[in-house]
């Protein structure tokens, strides 16, 4: 992740301004090179689809995965659907957030680990599942938890 | 054991490369078994295949032997030296060995079809995709007209796997008969149900019989364009279709000239972004057109007015990924297969508070129990099982009386429930369906894209009853005001989203009452966290 740079952004958005249907594509981009939505972007993007802001803005803050605000060094994303819930996700959602004395959608006041609620990761055999950084953890448990914290924010 | 001897020849061993796997520690155990290797100086080759689907025995590690191929499992990384030392590269005994993989009971007892391969080869590997069974779907599919390749996909039986169980010839019919100078085949995977991760599997462990599938649909209807719409949740599953899509087409599987045949298909992987009702048909659509994923009223069918307004082929993941087994052993050998009116066979996802979660393929008519506790092995924290969820978010609870159920579309309708995508999960006794019926309001709340104000309105109004029904306020009136919402949301919705919340909310009401009685302990989490506790007793987590 980098700071905004809009040549970039405008880079980013001429690789895919022209395939079908490309809006999604480009906010995909923009997010994994600035780790959310900057508010500059919107312009840029809706000048290169000749869209206007207000779709931007729309389909921006219809998917739950575009963020508004920079996230930490590191994103915990913890399921809460059902299948996790039987082997008591909720529970395990009371820890994180003790421990880190953050809510879910919020992010820890040294910036390092922003935690995210999500609607299954498909790894319901092998519930409580997570995803740290993007990589997959299964039946998760307090103690998984805290090792898997614990080492994501001693290595930034 | 004489080291030189062995190191004469070069032994494959198979480590997923699945998720699942990958989430209790996959990729360390694959490290380590290469780094034994060279330390002891044996020649050991490391394929990362898909996964078997057992997942409570993962990583399963299976060492290819003369007898065949041996699994142990599950293996941490602490366990790969001692294996090495108990020769498991010779697929001798150890306390981890499970015998011939083919012969473990929970995989032998299958009728594996859709996931004929998944498991067993490396998944990005076409010449492993070729050496079993690969395109000889599409190579037969080339040898009849469209209208033979729809028939044959009609006569398997073959309904769509999503959940809606449409069938899926009639579907191709009506995108053959349409006139267009461009049609498309969307693939839907973007598995959003909670208990489901089928299509995750096939992405990840068979990715190439999904291109085969979309080719033949697109050699059958005439279209020339492909979408895969893979949720941003699988990342993994979104990396490994676009490797397989750019290696079949360096190998002329996609492009201008399929397989050598003249015929042009082209297909891309799109990724969602976080929006459960992305998986519905046509808000699936307005995403990939670059939009707010609201739905579209239907008519007109996707068929005729699909993406970009032209007719498409919008089919779930594992009916594409079982048209080109139906292609190449005939419809007759799919059909024979299955009960009444559901053909072939079902996917079943096993989850949630389960001993032996993991992949089941076999015919329909199985029923719950055999699924759940056959191959399931009951609830993983041993206590009695309560409630069953089958179908995702939207599907009903059942009680444990409804277990004789067959997993048959039909006969989960005749029980006011729905099989949708074959994702079973289970709760122990410690379910508060209050609480489960509050969730399903409130997912349909977070989830609701808008469009329409039964869903939009009335899962927030949904929430808030179901609270006054707990907190004991007029519990009456507004059970009969709940009863009252649900039937206008499933009459009102445009769409599955707000039209089928109220089958979890009511099931959960009627076949479990008694949760809904006065109820002061609400805010205070359930008792004994199952999840908490390791099913498998293991003494060691690799991330412990």
């Amino acid at each position: 992740m980098q700071a905004w740079d809009a040549d970039r952004a405008q880079a980013r958005i001429q690789e895919l301004e022209r395939l079908p249907g490309a809006l999604l594509p480009i906010l995909h981009a923009l997010q994994e090179e600035f780790g959310f939505i900057h508010p500059e972007a919107t312009p840029l993007v809706a000048h290169a689809l000749n869209i206007s802001h207000a779709e931007v803005h729309g389909v921006i803050s219809f998917y739950h995965d575009f963020r508004h605000a920079s996230p930490g060094t590191h994103v915990l994303k913890i399921c809460r659907a059902e299948s996790c819930q039987s082997m008591g996700c909720d529970a395990l959602i009371q820890h994180i957030e003790k421990r880190l004395g953050v809510k879910l959608g919020e992010t820890t006041p040294d910036q390092s680990l922003t935690v995210e609620q999500v609607f299954c990761l498909g790894n319901c055999a092998l519930s409580p599942a997570v995803m740290l950084d993007g990589e997959p953890y299964g039946r998760v448990s307090p103690s998984v938890a805290d090792f898997l914290i614990d080492s994501s924010r001693r290595a930034q | 054991m004489s080291t030189a001897k062995v190191a004469t020849r070069s032994v494959r061993v198979y480590v997923p490369c699945d998720s699942a796997a990958l989430s209790v520690g996959a990729s360390g155990v694959a490290r380590a078994i290469a780094k034994q290797a060279v330390s002891r100086g044996l020649d050991v080759s490391v394929v990362r295949n898909g996964s078997r689907g057992l997942f409570w025995l993962e990583p399963l590690v299976e060492v290819e032997t003369p007898r065949g191929r041996i699994a142990y499992g599950p293996v941490s990384t602490e366990a790969v030296g001692d294996l090495f030392d108990a020769g498991f590269l010779d697929g001798k005994p150890h306390p981890l060995c499970l015998g011939p993989t083919e012969e473990i009971p929970y995989l032998k007892q299958q009728e594996r079809l859709t996931f004929a391969r998944c498991g067993i080869v490396d998944p990005l590997s076409l010449s492993d995709y070729l050496a079993n069974g690969g395109y000889r779907g599409l190579q037969r599919a080339l040898s009849l007209t469209p209208e033979e390749i729809v028939a044959e996909v009609t006569n398997s039986g073959l309904r769509g796997r999503g959940g809606a169980g449409f069938p899926t010839g009639i579907k191709w019919k009506t995108v053959l008969g349409a006139q267009s100078d461009q049609k498309y085949i969307c693939c839907n995977a973007d598995e959003g149900d909670s208990g489901t991760y089928a299509d995750r599997m096939i992405m990840e462990g068979d990715p190439f019989v999904l291109i085969e599938g979309m080719t033949i649909a697109a050699i059958a209807v005439g279209a020339t364009e492909g979408y895969i719409y893979c949720r941003s949740e699988y990342p993994h599953a979104f990396r490994s279709m676009q490797s397989a899509i750019a290696i079949a087409r360096e190998n002329g599987y996609l492009g201008a000239n399929v397989a050598g045949s003249g015929k042009r298909f082209d297909l891309e992987v799109r990724l969602g972004a976080g929006a459960y009702i992305c998986g519905e048909e046509t808000s699936m659509l307005e995403s990939l057109e670059g939009r707010r994923g609201q739905i579209r009223p239907k008519p007109p069918l996707p068929a005729l007015e699909g993406l970009f307004g032209k007719p498409t082929v919008v089919n779930n993941l594992i009916t594409l990924a079982t048209v080109p087994i139906i292609l190449d052993k005939g419809a007759e050998y799919y059909r024979d297969f299955g009960m009444g009116k559901s053909r072939g066979t079902l996917t079943i996802q096993l989850a949630g508070n389960i001993k032996h979660g993991g992949l089941v393929e076999k015919a329909f008519g199985i029923t719950l129990h055999d699924a759940i506790y056959g191959f399931g092995g009951g609830t993983a924290s041993g206590r009695p099982l309560r409630a069953v969820q089958v179908g995702g978010p939207l599907g009903a609870y059942f009680p444990a009386s409804f277990l004789d159920t067959p997993l048959d579309y039909e006969a989960f309708g005749a029980r006011k429930g729905m099989l949708g995508h074959g994702g079973i999960v289970v709760f122990d006794d410690t379910v508060d369906l209050a609480k489960q019926a509050r969730f399903a309001m409130e997912f349909c709340a977070i989830e609701s894209c808008g469009k329409c104000t039964p869903c939009r309105v009335g899962s927030t109004r949904g929430v808030e009853v179901i609270d006054r029904i707990i907190a004991n306020e007029n519990r009456t009136r507004n059970l009969e005001l709940l009863d009252d919402l649900c039937e206008l949301m499933t009459d009102g919705s445009l769409c599955a989203l707000g039209g089928l919340i109220p089958l979890p909310v009511m099931s959960a009401i009627r076949n479990f009452p008694e949760d809904f009685d006065k109820r002061a302990d609400f805010d205070k989490p359930a008792p004994a966290p199952p999840g908490l506790i390791d099913p498998q007793n293991r003494e060691t987590h690799p991330w412990r």
